[in-house]
């Protein structure tokens, strides 16, 4: 039988508020335990929540962004059980009435095509604490400083059919949150982060298959390889007659596999109900006006725009527009080569660096692009030399890795090194002829009809010129004199 | 002049302010009292006497130095539900019966900022969930009128304490009828005032919908000067409302010509002790001498309130109660042996019988699958009743009627049957779960025991509430009747 994978994704995205949801506590990362819970925090007897109208704002400007309907009224409710790291015994969060119903993101498909994705709703809640196993012989302790920090819980529709497009998905939605500013994005600190429900069904198949719950994927890698293993998983045991169960389950990174955690039955009665100690979150249309009129370009936006303005490729768009700092460094190089005079650096070599050669740098550094050792004026002067032939495409990568290492320009490394390339005639055809007086049996072979050989004059005349000719008049002088 | 334990709050703010007395020589003589009738009345649960004097003395020091408040030196006493910084806050609990408040709730702390002195904290039902105060954990409070019978509750403690002239007046909270019903069986002044009037803030949430701290005093006049000073907006509590607190003292006096009272048809239905009703005609005929028109009204979904009350409380208290789970504050068990077993015989020992029925039957009506036909009907009645009252006020100004059915009952007399102690509550519940502010007043003794009548007005209509029975007090003395024995 062929199977069919189904998967919603719920994430969770951390708000990027100065203060907690419901008290003034600050949320930044890494403070010593419980350094940054206060008396609410702690569920202090008499103690009451007040909204942080700061985190309200972002989920409507997420809202606004994901062209869904922000709710005028959207309401607070309890869910309860007990954990120690819940320190209420319950987590005020949004269920009937969330802040954000609808909306739709589109992703990118392997293939080019693009997908709508919808969004089921996005609400606000506040997250748990942390308990701690290690370090404390035989107790666990309890650190609240993560207790009552915004998020936001974004759920899909269960429309994704395979770990790619949940990826492209948690991956648009990543872009998107960092855009607007209200989400660091940050994975390894569990900022963003996600539950994925996955099931299979026969291929054609109207009714859904059960699912299982992945619980806390915190890296696009460990939700590609979850959700690939718990698909393999269910579909060997639908197809040894056995069947799923609906249940949550747990990734462990370590033995790569989905674990279960706890069956359906097991699942807590949350017994939801209206948090009476805050009011209904009340929204104007003013309001939502002036939240819209705050909202930054968007990725499809500004990757449209892009594409109109520097005739980029679709995929060429997507990547430089997957942060707004990336695209932010691309236009800024563009923006700098406008600015020079008698040189046309192409847009689509400014891209085909900043995505490649750049890119590898900053990977292999572990470096974001807003920290790049080159600057996107030192980087507009590289281009220039390859637009005005002073180097070849291929030596602008030597001399950008030279300028990252030594923080010196182009032209500087240029000179010292003498690695101005040669686009003299006479000196590529001097080193031409050098080349197939030396290699007399290869060059009987070419003319006579082993055309493959061409390659291995370029490669013996480039090392003669010690790789400065310039590659398309060697090309060109080297084809004519090949053929005698 | 008097003793001091014979004078009312604003007789007390007077001879302060006159400097005929000291804060330190008022405390004193009812710190002497409290500690006297402790025995006799259980009515506190912590005697600050200590901090008491200090705070006496500081407040002498402001009183010479002409910067004080009307308020400045006149001792009061805490119903042990708010929280205060370094004292013992129980709320009648073995789950708290330790833990040490770090901070004041918002009522305290404005109280303080008035310059009251605090005299100790009042026992009350455990997390005010009782209407005779026998759930407290410190045991029973006694009746000042007749030790044999129960002062009411929840803020029974507070009620016997204003009673026996402990103290000249104590804070208290009201989720059903805990400040009114132990006013009325006590022969005190009891004000619950509007739903977001006092901030709850550092008030140990029992239903958080219904709480609203107030007032226990002898007086609508002296209620008036301590609700100027604790109510207003505090942007701490999201339910506070932002209005601006009016002089509830500059407008006692008016006089009350042509005010309309509603006469509540469904609370002299069966069930009411003749003697009240009797009690409570004769105060309708001496407002009515006043100028006052007294009409009939009826507010048919009135008798859902009991059974609306008992899904909606129990089902925020199931979820306010969670927090005392042995792990950051309260009590622990000993040697748990894995966190189930500490959650179980932590609650399972700190708390006491009725607040685990009532957990137990909030829990079940939150459940899955009971929802919609209890929690959601509920608060559907809920509205219908807060419906009937709003069409009520569109005909007269303030409703009256009983506060409790019959007069104070004998300890041990009705805690075998929850249902029968929840009925006691029956009067005073609508006014909880309309939000509405009301006023328990005494009215009359029957068999030397007080009976009292409320007065429930609109929303915010707490001066209104006030002159119609300061104008009450003015022509008649019941409030001032003390307790043989308490004099």
């Amino acid at each position: 039988m062929e199977w069919e994978t189904v998967i919603g994704l719920e994430i969770h995205a951390q708000l990027a508020t100065q203060s907690k949801i419901f008290s003034g506590s600050a949320t930044a990362y890494g403070a010593p335990a419980n350094a940054q819970a206060n008396l609410v925090d702690l569920a202090y007897p008499g103690v009451l929540p007040v909204l942080n109208a700061e985190a309200v704002r972002m989920a409507v400007k997420f809202g606004l962004a994901i062209n869904a309907r922000v709710m005028r009224r959207s309401i607070f409710a309890r869910k309860n059980y007990f954990y120690p790291d819940l320190p209420k015994g319950y987590q005020i969060s949004q269920y009937e009435l969330p802040i954000v119903c609808g909306g739709a993101v589109d992703i990118v498909l392997d293939d080019g095509t693009v997908k709508r994705i919808d969004v089921t709703r996005a609400h606000l809640e506040e997250d748990a604490g942390k308990s701690l196993h290690e370090g404390i012989a035989g107790l666990t302790g309890v650190d609240l400083n993560r207790a009552g920090t915004p998020l936001i819980e974004i759920v899909s529709e269960p429309e994704m059919r395979s770990a790619r497009e949940a990826i492209a998905y948690m991956k648009k939605i990543h872009t998107l949150v960092r855009y607007l500013e209200i989400c660091d994005g940050n994975m390894q600190e569990g900022s963003f982060r996600c539950d994925a429900n996955v099931s299979v069904r026969a291929r054609g198949a109207e009714k859904l298959g059960t699912r299982a719950e992945i619980k806390n994927l915190n890296s696009f890698r460990f939700v590609e390889k979850a959700i690939n293993y718990e698909v393999a998983r269910q579909i060997e045991l639908l197809e040894g007659g056995g069947q799923v169960v609906q249940e949550t389950r747990l990734y462990d990174a370590d033995r790569a596999e989905t674990r279960s955690m706890r069956s359906k039955e097991e699942a807590n009665d949350y017994r939801y109900f209206p948090d009476p100690d805050l009011l209904p979150v009340e929204i104007d249309q003013l309001y939502i006006d002036t939240v819209c009129a705050s909202l930054p370009e968007l990725p499809d936006q500004k990757a449209q725009r892009l594409r109109q303005d520097f005739a980029l490729s679709a995929y060429d768009a997507g990547v430089l527009t997957s942060s707004a700092e990336l695209a932010d460094y691309f236009e800024t190089v563009l923006e700098k080569a406008a600015s020079i005079p008698d040189i046309v650096i192409s847009p689509k070599l400014a891209a085909n660096t900043i995505m490649g050669e750049l890119a590898g740098l900053l990977n292999r550094d572990g470096i974001e692009i807003s920290g790049s050792r080159v600057a996107p004026a030192a980087l507009t002067k590289l281009l220039a030399r390859v637009a005005d032939g002073t180097i070849s495409g291929k030596m602008a990568k030597d001399v950008l890795e030279a300028m990252w290492e030594e923080g010196t320009d182009a032209d500087a490394i240029i000179e010292a090194r003498g690695w101005r390339q040669i686009t003299d005639d006479s000196a590529i055809a001097a080193a031409i002829d050098a080349v197939m007086a030396a290699n007399p049996s290869q060059l009987a072979q070419y003319r006579s009809g082993k055309d493959k050989l061409f390659g291995f004059f370029v490669g013996q005349a480039m090392k003669a010129t010690q790789g400065k000719a310039n590659p398309a008049r060697l090309n060109e002088l080297l084809k004519k004199k090949l053929s005698g | 002049m008097s003793a001091p334990h014979d004078m009312s709050v604003a007789e007390l703010s007077a001879a302060l302010q006159a400097r005929q007395l000291s804060s330190v020589e008022v405390t004193r003589a009812f710190l002497e009292r409290v500690t006297r009738h402790q025995a006799d009345l259980n009515a506190f649960i912590s005697i600050t006497a200590e901090a008491a004097l200090v705070e006496a003395a500081q407040a002498d020091a402001r009183l010479r130095a002409k910067d004080a408040g009307p308020l400045t030196g006149v001792p009061i006493a805490h119903k042990d539900i708010f929280c205060t910084r370094g004292e013992k806050t129980t709320c009648g609990s073995r789950m708290l019966a330790n833990f040490v408040s770090p901070y004041d709730a918002t009522v305290v702390e404005r109280l303080r900022a008035a310059g009251v002195v605090m005299l100790g904290k009042t026992n009350m039902d455990e997390f005010a969930m009782g209407s005779s105060n026998e759930t407290s954990f410190f045991g029973p409070v006694k009746n000042p009128w007749d030790v044999a019978r129960v002062p009411g509750g929840s803020s029974g403690g507070s009620a016997a304490a204003v009673a026996a002239r402990l103290t000249p007046a104590a804070t208290a909270t009201d989720t059903g009828g805990s400040i009114r019903q132990p006013a009325a069986l006590c022969g005190v002044t009891g004000l619950k005032p509007t739903y977001g009037r006092v901030s709850r803030f550092g008030m140990v949430a029992f239903a958080s919908s219904l709480d609203q701290g107030g007032l226990i005093t002898r007086s609508a006049e002296d209620a008036a000067l301590l609700l100027g000073a604790m109510a207003g907006f505090d942007e701490r509590d999201s339910t506070s409302v932002e209005l601006p607190v009016p002089d509830y003292n500059g407008v006692l006096g008016q006089p009350i010509k042509g005010l309309k009272i509603g006469v509540l048809k469904e609370f002299f239905d069966k069930g009411l002790d003749p003697e009240i009703e009797q009690h409570i005609r004769a105060a309708l005929d001496l407002l009515r001498s006043q100028g006052a028109v007294i009409k009939d009204v009826s507010l048919p979904n009135l008798p859902l309130s009991v059974p609306t009350y008992y899904v909606v409380a129990p089902a925020e208290c199931s979820s306010n109660l969670a927090r005392f789970d042995g792990v950051r504050y309260g009590h622990r068990c000993d040697n748990p042996r894995d966190l189930l077993d500490l959650y179980q015989r932590s609650r399972g020992e700190g708390f006491g019988a009725e607040v685990k029925r009532r957990i137990m039957t909030g829990t079940y009506v939150l459940s899955a699958g009971y929802y919609d036909a209890f929690y959601l009907k509920a608060q559907r009645v809920r509205q219908l009743i807060s419906n009937d009252f709003e069409r009520a006020f569109h005909e007269v100004d303030v409703v009256i009627g009983p506060t409790t059915p019959t007069t104070a009952f004998e300890l041990g007399a009705k805690t075998s049957d929850p249902v029968t102690m929840y009925l006691n509550d029956i009067y005073t519940i609508g006014a909880n779960l309309a939000g509405l502010p009301a006023i328990s007043l005494p009215c009359g003794l029957s068999h030397g025991l007080p009976t009292a009548m409320q007065i429930i007005g609109p929303h915010f209509g707490e001066e209104r509430l006030l002159n119609v029975a300061h104008r009450y007090q003015l022509e008649s003395d019941w409030h001032r009747r003390v307790p043989p024995g308490f004099a």
